[in-house]
């Protein structure tokens, strides 16, 4: 019986993977040859998906990016012993995009079967669990402190002063919360741990629980992510029924439950206090601050509300200690960042790394430039509310500090590819069109400044006084920018003013760019 | 795509009591009543604004707020469209455009013989794969046109 792996991730589904499993069980059976199909998650190589995989003596073998038609030729090449064909790739930890990461977050994700408890357990997990009933809760967020982990959600605030302010307060009950609201484009990392690596989340939420002393999760799941909300709900059945969550923990004095809720389709609850307003069944609606979620969250208790990534890192953290993460990283960015490479790329896809490499190492070292095959010409890093790079920025260290130093933010890691047909003003227009769509419409600048903001930019480019209406665009970003209650006003003018400021060419009205 | 059920009251009070013990019952109701009637029609709020103890004002603007909440059931298959960055950047507006206009509909139309509505969706995580859309909830990668009607004719769309 040979094991053949293909993934299951909603990106290889979209290249095909179900119709490819289908095929090579049917082709199997034709041939009378013994195959068990398992699928999982994403190793996150998506130009090479879908990535089938086959376990042979010398390890597993890769063939991708395969497709039905070519399933016939794999069987006459002898896949099934790891034989030569222009597919395969080798062993795919070997392959150079994958060769050069630093995968803790990842370590599972595209390897094991997601819903396989006895697959977790022997790749590592549980540990750092185990680790913190051991330990206590004290000594747990102490290490979550020690290991300048920070909110990989975006805003980058450290996670060991979240959990430690949660619980230092005092409360009858406290909530973790995951933001699994995952809106920005050109970002898909939370999906492939919910598709491929599930009870890494669980086992992230529950140390938190123990560390804040949070007997109840939730994790909220946005609706265009229908794969990942299926997966992830089988893994909190089968976790509970395995006893990983539930009323004593490993037999401990701990009790830990979790709940899956969907959003349903706003952005803005990918913002924490709008979250904690739709899990409370109310318009996602942003909260003033203070109160912050740790003192006053979910139905005003004391609530942790963090972004999948950063859960994820934990049991890591645990289990090797604060230290080991922190060793990691570039001055205050510590630890590893799973960059997520999209848009018009040759070799997109999950990149966990080390903070500290360039833009440029990113986009032409590991993207090696655009799908298209032109030159890039610009680079929106951390969703749309994120600035937009040209190559000439391509020295700036990927870390936090680096970026807002340049008016840009890392975000929740994407990094997506333009080549040189995008039109920069029709993207700074359409950065405020998405503000509109997706305002919740609580503060004045967001709501109203976001519909101002395009139609400024129409006269822009119909040419009605461009000089002092792109005077009265940057004033108006000054106005969101600092007049905004949360992230989505606040930082739209990021990719506007990143815009103009960058690709002025651009900004040219259209009938004069025309007649030129 | 399986078939929306007509509206029956019954039915939205049963569905209503299956999720009113969780706390914060209102979205998982409204996913219920989604899923069930394909929509989630007037005539539920002021059944939920009873259940919960809310003014049908409060249950009316949670309703709205929310895009996957319409008040009229979809075509019979959903194709929705992303229109992120990422997607942009390989000429997602460009097919969104073309697909519209082959159909002759606007965004969140639906066709004359009520088979096929189209959507804008912005992001759906594929985005190392653009352009990307779901078909009935399915998804669909590094489409062009021909992939399009490809998929649309799986499901028998012509």
């Amino acid at each position: 019986m040979t094991r053949i792996f293909v993934p299951k991730d909603a990106a290889a589904l979209a290249l095909g993977a179900n119709k490819l499993a289908a095929k090579i069980a049917a082709e199997a059976k034709a041939r009378g040859q013994a195959v068990e199909i398992v699928r999982t998650g994403s190793r996150g190589a998506f130009f090479l998906e879908p990535l089938v995989e086959v376990e042979t003596p010398q390890g597993r073998i890769g063939y991708g990016p395969a497709s039905v038609a070519e399933v016939p030729s794999l069987f006459d090449a002898g896949f099934l012993s790891g034989g030569a064909h222009p597919l395969r790739i080798g062993r795919p930890e070997e392959h150079r995009f994958l060769a050069g990461q630093t995968r803790l977050t990842f370590a599972r994700c595209g390897i094991i079967d997601p819903l396989s408890l006895a697959g977790y357990a022997a790749m590592d997990g549980w540990k750092g669990l185990k680790r913190a009933i051991e330990i206590g809760p004290q000594s747990t967020v102490a290490e979550v402190l020690k290991s300048g982990l920070r909110g990989r959600g975006g805003a980058g605030f450290p996670t060991g002063i979240k959990w430690k302010t949660a619980a230092d307060t005092s409360a009858d009950r406290k909530y973790v919360v995951c933001n699994a609201d995952e809106g920005d484009s050109g970002t898909f990392a939370d999906r492939m741990i919910m598709e491929g690596d599930p009870f890494a989340l669980i086992e992230g939420m529950t140390i938190c629980g123990i560390g804040i002393g949070a007997a109840k999760g939730y994790v909220y799941c946005r609706s265009e992510y229908p794969h990942a909300g299926k997966t992830f709900a089988e893994a909190i059945g089968i976790a509970r029924e395995a006893g990983y969550l539930g009323p004593n923990i490993f037999g401990s004095k701990y009790a830990f439950e979790l709940e899956l809720r969907m959003g349903a389709g706003a952005y803005v609850c990918g913002e924490e206090t709008s979250l904690l307003d739709s899990l409370e069944g109310k318009r996602g609606i942003v909260r003033a601050k203070p109160p912050l979620p740790a003192h006053k969250g979910l139905f005003a208790k004391p609530t942790i509300i963090n972004n999948v990534l950063s859960l994820v890192a934990v049991p890591t953290i645990l289990d090797r200690g604060g230290q080991f993460y922190a060793d990691f990283g570039f001055g205050r960015s510590r630890g590893t960042m799973p960059i997520q490479i999209a848009g018009n790329v040759r070799y997109g896809g999950l990149y966990e790394t080390a903070f500290g490499l360039t833009l440029g190492e990113i986009v032409e070292g590991i993207g090696v430039g655009t799908y298209s095959g032109r030159p890039v010409r610009a680079v929106q890093c951390g969703g749309p509310l994120g600035a937009y790079f040209p190559p000439s920025m391509f020295d700036t260290p990927y870390d936090y500090e680096a970026f807002a130093a340049n008016d840009g933010l890392i975000g929740h890691g994407g990094v997506v590819v333009f080549d040189d047909t995008v039109d920069m003003a029709k993207m700074a227009r359409f950065a405020m069109e998405f503000c509109a769509i997706e305002s919740c419409g609580k503060c004045t600048p967001c709501r109203i400044g976001s519909v101002r903001g395009r139609e400024v930019i129409d006269r822009v480019l119909e040419g009605v006084k461009p000089a002092e209406n792109l005077a009265l665009l940057e004033d108006l970003c000054n106005t969101m920018k600092f007049g905004s209650l949360c992230a989505l006003g606040g930082f739209v003018p990021y990719p506007v003013m990143s815009a103009v400021r960058h690709f002025k060419e651009d900004f040219q009205p259209r009938a004069l760019a025309a007649a030129e | 795509m399986p078939q929306a059920s007509a509206w029956n009251a019954e039915r939205a009070r049963e569905i209503i009591a299956e999720h009113i013990g969780l706390e914060g019952p209102m979205l998982p109701i409204l996913h219920g009543l989604l899923e069930e009637f394909g929509c989630v029609s007037g005539e539920a709020v002021p059944l939920i604004a009873d259940a919960l103890n809310l003014t049908r004002a409060e249950v009316h603007g949670t309703i709205t707020f929310y895009h996957d909440f319409r008040s009229e059931p979809c075509g019979v298959h959903l194709l929705q469209l992303c229109r992120g960055e990422a997607c942009q950047s390989m000429g997602s507006e460009e097919l969104a455009a073309k697909i519209l206009g082959k159909l002759g509909l606007a965004w969140k139309g639906t066709t004359k013989d009520g088979v096929l509505t189209v959507e804008p969706v912005y992001c759906l995580g594929l985005c190392a794969s653009s352009p990307t859309a779901l078909l009935d909830g399915e998804p669909l990668g590094r489409l062009n046109e021909n992939k399009v009607a490809e998929a649309l004719e799986e499901v028998h769309i012509r």
